[in-house]
């Protein structure tokens, strides 16, 4: 759309930018603030320049939480993208069956995450589980708060449970917007299934999975709740990741400038990847 | 069709995986707790309403329930209230760093809660809002705000230009324009993004459990009580999940229809 350049624009974006402002510069400020200071009491705080970037940067037990924070985002994006797209495509199109299988699926999304955090230690406790209790009596020797592979399969499978429906909406939405004109050309030209995704159904879902994958990538890189209340990061420190070690740090042992210096660190991350994300993509749109 | 049925067998599969932990959680809520640890049942055999009287006859568990609806409503109308001139502004001019504005609106959807923590804590209480309703709405603003302009904006988009010089033309002043002609024509991005806020700040528990103590404490942190000295009080958790589960449902009935256009966000 050609756009009219109009700066009394701004009127109408100024309720958002001072809201935004007050809940994110200020803060945040703090956090800037906190970072180079060295503070005892509320009286008296040094300041210390970079040494607190310094000791974060040079942290093992931050290397060791950011390793496996990517492992964790990286695995839940390969599980759940393609398989949110395999259940778009096995969704129904029309009538009752569709909007009940939409309700349905959107079900894991709408659940409080300390809630679905305790459905899933119930889930997967042998006692009183089913889920730990099947296993088990299958004869796989599984427990998930004391086998740190138990525990990572267990959050990775929550996870997956409970977001792979957003992808899959995302899709279905996506879906819908094809015209059926496509689809019958490619009827016409003998399509195969194969070639009908391919060339059709994917480039046409490009779209909505820029909007999945940055959804999924930021929101899994910021976990805490669910697997706080899951494994409480253990067994050990095994799924303990940025986001509890960040919390650790700054309210278990109230170290505020290696916390604060953290959390920018954490967030200049966050945006480099998403920034690197959304470009490339961009980018590759305009080349086409 | 072989093709139809492994679909259907397929999405059936799916859809009891998804259903499967929270027909677990409905089974638990409502047994007694001896039956819980006592030998796994598949259904109640002393099929009970007790855990749920537990929560409907005592004060500080059904306010929780309270503050928390309170908190995700505000949060909606302030987000709403907030996004749609915003959301406008972008759709329809350019202006002086309005491309650097937008970004920067949605670095603050990246930012990640548990950095704020601490700062929020500090900032609400020294404007003496800590542990209101009002002070978890304004700190969930941060990331919804960001996600309704974003999808605001797409639907807007959407919307041919030429209807608003018509309006104009028809001498209809910009306020009247927008409630009367525009906001009917992009209703389901209304309910999407409505959607989105209610999701969002509905199962945040961080930064609600952080701004608040009493007064305004969420339901979702009220339920880490039943964990005691004695033990779990499995049944009143489980019967309190149900609960916190049947909000969500509400709404997506409402929205059943606007999703299949809505949840692309207007971009396809």
């Amino acid at each position: 759309m050609n756009k009219t350049q109009n700066n009394k624009a701004w009127l109408l974006v100024l309720p958002v930018f001072l809201l935004v402002a007050f809940s994110a510069i200020i803060p945040l400020m703090t956090v800037v603030n906190y970072s180079v200071q060295d503070i005892f009491d509320q009286n008296s705080a040094y300041f210390v320049g970079a040494e607190w970037y310094r000791e974060v940067l040079l942290d093992p037990r931050l290397h060791d939480s950011l390793l496996r924070q990517f492992g964790f985002s990286g695995a839940v994006l390969l599980i759940e993208i393609p398989l949110g797209i395999l259940v778009a495509l096995m969704m129904p199109t029309r009538g009752v069956m569709a909007s009940l299988s939409l309700i349905l699926l959107a079900i894991p999304l709408l659940i409080p995450w300390n809630v679905v955090g305790t459905i899933w230690q119930i889930f997967g406790r042998a006692d009183i589980g089913l889920f730990g209790w099947a296993l088990n009596n299958l004869g796989v020797d599984y427990n998930y708060a004391a086998n740190p592979t138990d525990a990572w399969f267990t959050v990775l499978l929550m996870d997956v449970w409970h977001w792979t429906s957003l992808v899959a909406l995302l899709c279905y939405s996506g879906l819908r917007a094809i015209p059926e004109a496509f689809y019958q050309a490619a009827r016409i030209d003998r399509a195969s299934k194969w070639a009908i995704f391919r060339f059709i159904q994917l480039p046409r879902l490009k779209s909505v999975l820029i909007i999945g994958v940055l959804l999924r990538f930021m929101d899994s890189f910021m976990i805490y709740t669910e697997p706080f209340v899951l494994t409480g990061g253990g067994p050990g420190n095994s799924t303990t990741f940025l986001s509890q070690t960040l919390t650790q740090m700054a309210i278990g042992q109230f170290d505020l400038g290696p916390a604060a210096a953290f959390s920018l660190v954490y967030f200049l991350i966050v945006l480099l990847v998403s920034w690197l994300f959304f470009t490339t993509i961009t980018h590759l749109d305009n080349r086409k | 069709m072989p093709m139809t049925k492994t679909k259907t067998l397929g999405i059936t599969l799916y859809i009891l995986f998804v259903l499967t932990p929270i027909y677990w959680l409905l089974n638990m809520s409502f047994k007694t707790n001896e039956e819980i640890t006592g030998d796994l049942s598949f259904w109640p055999k002393e099929f009970t309403f007790d855990n749920y009287m537990v929560i409907f006859t005592d004060p500080s568990w059904y306010m929780g329930y309270f503050n928390s609806m309170t908190y995700v409503a505000l949060n909606v109308v302030i987000t709403l209230m907030v996004a749609l001139p915003a959301a406008y502004a972008f759709s329809r001019y350019k202006f002086l760093g309005d491309k650097q504005m937008f970004f920067w609106l949605l670095t603050n959807r990246m930012a990640p809660p548990a950095v704020f923590l601490l700062p929020f804590f500090q900032l609400y209480s020294s404007v003496g809002l800590f542990d209101t309703h009002i002070a978890v709405a304004l700190a969930h603003c941060l990331f919804n705000v960001p996600l309704a302009v974003w999808i605001l904006e797409g639907f807007m988009s959407g919307v041919p230009k030429e209807i608003d010089e018509t309006a104009y033309i028809d001498g209809y002043s910009f306020p009247r324009f927008f409630v009367r002609i525009f906001l009917p024509m992009i209703r389901s991005g209304i309910g999407v993004s409505a959607f989105f806020a209610f999701m969002f700040s509905w199962v945040e528990l961080l930064l609600a459990r952080t701004l608040t103590s009493v007064e305004a404490k969420p339901i979702a942190a009220i339920m880490t009580r039943t964990i005691g000295a004695t033990g779990v009080d499995w049944g009143v958790l489980a019967a309190a999940g149900v609960l916190t589960i049947l909000p969500g449902l509400l709404v997506i009935w409402f929205v059943r229809n606007h999703v299949a256009k809505g949840f692309a966000l207007g971009r396809v």
